[in-house]
Formats: structure tokens, C-alpha cells, sequence
């Protein structure tokens, strides 16, 4: 895993008619994390998206492992996880039925090893409550446990201490630092820059 | 972590796993369920109502209005097939599991079928009876009803991933949706009819499962390619 790269070439990214990003290069190795920043509309957003290939990138190219990502696309979506502004979890399910689903499409994984997981990121004790009864902060931890069963190489985080607290927030600080210290590679939008070791982090700001 | 990563999950099974969790889902919801089933039973009745109780009359015209009224209901419950996991993100993140778009949206229209069409069949008969038919028809009224509903999930389900991105798309699929779906009603009232009149409806049954054949094999890659021009 230490080994991953993702870089691009020249991007130009439209958010609708607007062109937010011209000319964008960049390039992020295994136990690196790039926060990116910028005011709003900057195009954090849309940056992290047409990194991940859900937006379509009308110029330029992004390269994952020295790859053309449009050469495989379900294999570069297999080594990486997006989190983005609303965690994608059904409110009539709990936590851990959600997150089992989630986890079961990439791999098989247990329950213990779900609960396992919702239980470092301060989720275990309401990982059987259905999704709808819980408060946003509450969501967020259920959605960063996600990133843990993942365990892939590359996680793009759109907000990743979104309505979280204090302690949430040093939480998500942790999860990072372990993620890079294992070799993982990260690319974050952030609007308060996380407290991880400077060493490992890279700032990218769009406004400037 | 330095190992390389276990085996992704493989197609089929990703696909299962997203039909247990739809159910899962509409089971925690019924009332969602019986909105079809509900308009289903209207037209048929007001139909009934509406042409008075001549029971030759009414057996007479009790294939189209089945048919219609199943074809109308299902178009109905179409509309919400993907729009839930579209608002939420769920279809964003299939994109993004590394498991193949068309396998995870083929679980899901399966899953809808499940959920739509399978009621529609069963209570195909009860308002068959509303209408004079036989009780001998019942039979075959649900396998062709079954069936139809089936091929009008998988067309369907292009048009539900085309206008995700249009804001009451429902008109707008019924509108795109209804030429491609002529032909089961046109096959499926013809069987429904042979199958009231106590005659062989094998023919009519056969080409609608070709329709069903060829809308399973291309509909859900063409609703992967929509829905990835839907996420933008």
C-alpha cells in the first residue's frame, strides 16, 4: 500500500458553466494527506469528485498507480472510499445494518468486525438504532467507522469533521494518522486544518 | 494493511445483497407497497362500476383493463425505483464500490419487481373476478401479469436512471417509458384473453418472454450509463 500514488495532470474543471479549476496538477503518495482549501465554491468539492470519477473530466488526466484511471475504473474505485457531505445511510436502518451493506459489497466482513468498527469510531453504543434516530454528529461517526472497514488505500473526504464535536474531531485526526502510517493516502476538503503530524501534510489551497 | 487487499466481493453476490436489503427496506416502510396495489384496484373497479353489471360485457373487456390498470400501476411505483438512493447518495456510492454499475442496478430493479410486479400479479385475479371472469383463468392471468411486469421493470428502469436528474420526472417516464412499453400490453392482453377464454396462451406468453429476455440482457447497462450521467 505504501507504494500508491495518485497524481493529475491538468485538470479543468466546470461547475456548471463556471470554470473553478484551470490547469491543476497534482500528485499524493502513500502516507501523505492533502487537505485541500479554499473558500467556498472554491471547488473543493468538485475537485474530489472528478478525482473519484463521478464527474466527468472534460480536460486532463488522473493517474492512479502511474495508471490511467479511465483504463480501469472499477479497480481504482476498489482501492479507494468518498466520503462526502451527507453519509450515504438509510434512515429506517441501523448503523450496523447499513454499514454491514456497505462493507459486504467490497468484501466479506463479520458482524464483530462491523461492531468492532463502530465501537473505535464512539459508535458502538447506538450501532443497533436505526439511522433516522440519530443526530448528525452521531451519523458522521457511523459513517467513519465506513472508512475503516473499507480498508483501502485512498480516502477522499468531503468535510470529514462536518458536525462533529470536540473529541469527533480529534477522532477523525486519529483515524488519519493511522491511515497514513500504515502507508494509506488521503485527499481531505477542509475548512479548519486537522491536527495531524506536519510532516505527513500537504496544503493545497484553491482560492489562491 | 501492507497485504494486498482481499478479493472483492464477486458481481452476483453484491447483486444479492443489494435485493435482501431493498426488501429489507420496503418492509420497514409497507405503506409504500400498497400505493400501486391501491390505484391497481381502483381502475379496475370504477371500470366495473362505470359499465354496469353486464357480465358478458365486462368479461369481454377485462384483458385491456387489467392490463391497462397493471400498466399504469407499475408505471407509477416506477417513478420511485431509484430516486430514494438517488437523493441520498446510495447510487453515488454504488458508482464508486468498485462492483459493476449494472449488476448492483439490475439487484435493485429486481428487487422492485419483487416489490411491485409480484403483488400486481397475484391481485391480478381478484379483479379479474370483479370483472366476471373466471375463477379458472386465475392462473394464467398471474403468469402473463407476472411476466409483463417483469420486462416493464427492467424497460422501465432506463427511464427511471434518464430522468433522475429531471425535477417530476414522472410524467416524463410514463412518456418515454409507455412506447417501449406497447408491446407486453399488447402481448400480455392477448394472453390474458386466451387465458379467460380457456384456450392456449402459450404463444403470446412465449414472445413476452422474449421481450423479458431482451430488456434483462441491455436494460440495466443502459441504466448504469444513465445514472452515471445523473451523479454530475
Amino acid at each position: 500500500m505504501s507504494g500508491c500514488i495518485l497524481s493529475a495532470q491538468n485538470l479543468h474543471l466546470w461547475r456548471a458553466e463556471r470554470h473553478v479549476l484551470r490547469g491543476l496538477s497534482l500528485a499524493v503518495r502513500g502516507g501523505e494527506l492533502l487537505q485541500l482549501t479554499g473558500a467556498n465554491g472554491a471547488g473543493k468539492t468538485t475537485l474530489l469528485r472528478a478525482l473519484c470519477g463521478l464527474n466527468h473530466l472534460e480536460e486532463g488526466q488522473v493517474f492512479w498507480n502511474e495508471r490511467d484511471v479511465r483504463e480501469d475504473r472499477e479497480g481504482f474505485h476498489a482501492s479507494l472510499v468518498y466520503l462526502g457531505h451527507e453519509p450515504p445511510l438509510k434512515a429506517d436502518l441501523s448503523g450496523l445494518e447499513n454499514l454491514t451493506f456497505w462493507a459486504g459489497l467490497r468484501r466479506r466482513v463479520t458482524r464483530a468486525a462491523v461492531l468492532e468498527a463502530l465501537t473505535r469510531t464512539g459508535a458502538g453504543e447506538f450501532a443497533q438504532r436505526a439511522v433516522r434516530t440519530l443526530s448528525a454528529g452521531q451519523r458522521r461517526r457511523v459513517a467513519l467507522a465506513g472508512l475503516i472497514l473499507a480498508a483501502v488505500p485512498l480516502w477522499l473526504l468531503d468535510e470529514p469533521t462536518t458536525n462533529l464535536d470536540s473529541r469527533g474531531q480529534e477522532l477523525v485526526a486519529a483515524l488519519l494518522d493511522a491511515h497514513l502510517a500504515a502507508g494509506g493516502l488521503a485527499i481531505a476538503a477542509v475548512h479548519h486544518r486537522l491536527a495531524i503530524e506536519p510532516a505527513r501534510v500537504r496544503e493545497l489551497n484553491l482560492s489562491a | 494493511m501492507a497485504q494486498s487487499p482481499p478479493p472483492l466481493t464477486a458481481p452476483l453476490a453484491a447483486a444479492r445483497l443489494v435485493i435482501t436489503r431493498d426488501l429489507m427496506l420496503a418492509f420497514r416502510r409497507p405503506e409504500q407497497l400498497l400505493h400501486p396495489l391501491a390505484f391497481f384496484a381502483l381502475v379496475a373497479t370504477l371500470f366495473a362500476l362505470a359499465l354496469g353489471p353486464e357480465r358478458a360485457t365486462l368479461r369481454l373487456i377485462a384483458p385491456g383493463v387489467l392490463w391497462v390498470a397493471a400498466l399504469l400501476a407499475a408505471l407509477l411505483a416506477l417513478e420511485f425505483l431509484f430516486r430514494d438512493d438517488s437523493q441520498d447518495g446510495t447510487l453515488e456510492q454504488y458508482a464508486l464500490s468498485g462492483q459493476s454499475l449494472t449488476w448492483l442496478l439490475l439487484g435493485k430493479t429486481a428487487a422492485h419487481w419483487v416489490l411491485t410486479g409480484v403483488p400486481l400479479a397475484l391481485m391480478a385475479p381478484l379483479m379479474g373476478y370483479t370483472l366476471g371472469v373466471p375463477a379458472a383463468a386465475s392462473l394464467g392471468i398471474m403468469l402473463t401479469v407476472a411476466l409483463g411486469s417483469l420486462a416493464l421493470s427492467f424497460i422501465g428502469s432506463i427511464g427511471a436512471a434518464l430522468t433522475l436528474g429531471a425535477r417530476r420526472g414522472g410524467v416524463l417516464l410514463s412518456i418515454l417509458i409507455l412506447p417501449l412499453a406497447a408491446p407486453i400490453l399488447i402481448f400480455g392482453s392477448r394472453a390474458t384473453e386466451l387465458a379467460i377464454r380457456g384456450e392456449s396462451y402459450l404463444a403470446p406468453m412465449e414472445l413476452l418472454g422474449s421481450i423479458v429476455v431482451l430488456s434483462f440482457t441491455l436494460a440495466p447497462l443502459a441504466a448504469a450509463a444513465a445514472v452515471r450521467i445523473s451523479l454530475e
